[in-house]
């Protein structure tokens, strides 16, 4: 089985976010951008896929700053194959899911496992719309997968607590919220020895599309309400939770 | 006259919350409102009675991804509404995008505020963990995806009897299948009915440190609860888990700790009585809807009012 995780850089949320000149999107001097958390998930679950069953693991992302060092993270943690694709510039969830189908008509693939969602997908998750540009079923919010033959079955989550079981036939994408297992941590060292050894493959981006049709008007932060009464010691925290009734 | 369906969304034959808030909030912006519902869900069509129209799409009552979709986009290509409402939850993120995308109809997800402008929506996104609103533009059609909480249920939730149609939908290939719905784990604690939760975030650092927040709650006779992350690394049960995946409790006090309060953890304790936050980062979300905070060390306010207790 041939398993593609396509992995995205998203703005690292401990650092503070400035909106820019332009009213309408992030000041990027400052940022500090990292993988999207739910994609180290679908990584992690197509390493494990790997482990127990077999399979063919191939890490892809668009080229930009830092790309290079999350492919070879990505080999490093198990990954068969890193793929960086070049000449593109996504704008929207849209565009980025159209170079992606693009590539994976040409790599081929069995299952793709993305993240669930990313912090800053405005025009909707990755995954479905991907799906759709490949013309092939999709299934969200999936913690826990297993595969017989060309069927997955797998676990979709709810609120409440509440989860359902579904069989899907392969090719699929899956929108991974958590991995069976944490996602492992990688020493610097065993990714510079990775580094020397092995190499990412390029290939140039196919057409992008026209995006998702809508366009960002304004970008700020939220409007602060009343706010909280900030508390200064352990006193004063005392006697709130005398107040409130918790002693 | 404007036209908005709203997707509804239902669970062991109940409609969600989720679909009570959105038909408020449709019936809010004016023009006529429909609610598509699915399965056998039109036989309880007199609880939309916030909707003008029912139009039942059929299908099977389990919720399915590709069939709802598939049934959705044949509905939506023959009806051309102006707005979609389409909940930011599991089942919507299945088919608000694959619909749109297929039909050419642009899709804003996480919204919290929709007005009509003219010919079209402005919708603000909760982007960046809470920490940006993206106000978008859009023109119609339009499917927006609305999160969950963001709109008062109550206006949406009245009895009526609104015109009921059937629509001969389409199902897709069969390439996905319901096996069976999974009810949550058996708990200990059930933290829904808990007076007093101390709640923990990435924050505590280390599957040692929950320790702390295990002798906190035990010195006010409270429970231990925690966000998605903590969950996932096995540090707290699933059953202990509040927001969007876990449970939404409403406890007379929830003290946060190291908790910097994403919309989907919001989502899950935004209507305690009292909240206390405390967590390192001043520009923590938390503290937007926190009614106390604290910006010391979590370890260093612990340990201070263990003292004092």
């Amino acid at each position: 089985m041939k398993v593609i995780v396509p992995l995205k850089l998203v703005p690292d949320l401990v650092e503070d976010l400035e909106v820019d000149g332009s009213g309408k999107a992030l000041d990027k001097e400052d940022l500090k951008f990292k993988l999207n958390e739910f994609d180290d998930h679908a990584l992690e679950e197509a390493i494990q896929l790997k482990e127990n069953n077999g399979a063919e693991v191939v890490a892809i992302a668009i080229d930009g700053e830092g790309v290079d060092k999350l492919l070879f993270t990505a080999l490093a943690k198990g990954a068969d194959k890193s793929i960086k694709i070049t000449g593109a510039d996504p704008k929207d969830s849209h565009q980025l899911a159209k170079i992606f189908a693009e590539a994976l008509k040409n790599e081929g693939f069995d299952l793709v496992l993305t993240g669930v969602q990313s912090v800053d997908d405005r025009d909707g998750q990755l995954g479905p719309i991907l799906a759709t540009y490949l013309e092939v079923p999709v299934v969200s919010v999936v913690s826990g997968l297993a595969v017989s033959g060309n069927v997955i079955t797998l676990h979709k989550e709810y609120s409440g607590g509440f989860m359902a079981e579904y069989e899907v036939d392969s090719p699929a994408v899956l929108g991974i919220q958590a991995a069976r297992q944490t996602p492992r941590y990688t020493p610097v060292s065993k990714i510079r020895q990775i580094q020397e050894t092995a190499t990412i493959e390029s290939v140039d981006a196919g057409d992008a599309g026209v995006g998702s049709g809508s366009e960002v008007s304004k970008m700020a932060p939220p409007a602060k309400g009343k706010g909280a009464k900030m508390l200064g010691s352990a006193e004063e925290l005392l006697a709130v939770l005398k107040e409130v009734g918790a002693l | 006259m404007s036209e908005t369906f709203v997707v509804t969304e239902h669970l062991n034959g109940e409609f969600q919350d989720i679909t009570f808030e959105m038909l408020g909030k449709a019936k809010s912006l004016g023009g006529n409102v429909t609610a598509v519902v699915f399965g056998s869900m039109k036989d309880k069509a007199s609880e939309l009675g916030a909707a003008d129209a029912v139009i039942s799409v059929g299908g099977s009552d389990d919720y399915n991804p590709e069939e709802y979709a598939a049934a959705l986009k044949s509905l939506l290509n023959e009806k051309n509404p102006d707005l979609v409402l389409v909940g930011s939850t599991s089942m919507g993120m299945d088919i608000a995008t694959p619909v749109g995308t297929a039909l050419d109809i642009p899709v804003i997800a996480y919204c919290q505020a929709i007005e009509a402008s003219d010919g079209g929506y402005t919708c603000t996104s909760q982007l960046y963990g809470g920490k940006m609103d993206v106000e978008s533009k859009v023109s119609s059609p339009a499917i927006v995806m609305v999160s969950s909480g963001a709109f008062d249920g109550e206006s949406g939730r009245v009895s009526g009897s609104p015109s009921v149609e059937d629509f001969s939908a389409e199902y897709g290939a069969g390439k996905v299948r319901f096996k069976a719905l999974l009810s949550p784990e058996a708990a200990d604690v059930d933290i829904t009915q808990s007076n007093i939760l101390v709640a923990i975030g990435r924050g505590i650092g280390s599957k040692d440190d929950v320790e702390v927040a295990e002798e906190l709650a035990k010195a006010l006779k409270a429970d231990v609860a925690g966000t998605r992350p903590l969950i996932d690394a096995g540090w707290l049960p699933k059953s202990r888990q509040v927001g969007k995946s876990g449970l939404k409790v409403k406890p007379k006090v929830y003290i946060a700790l190291g908790i910097s309060g994403a919309p989907e953890h919001i989502e899950g304790m935004k209507d305690s009585s009292t909240i206390i936050a405390i967590n390192t980062d001043k520009n923590a979300p938390i503290f937007d809807i926190a009614h106390y905070g604290m910006t010391e060390d979590l370890f260093d306010v612990v340990e201070d009012l263990m003292d004092e207790l």
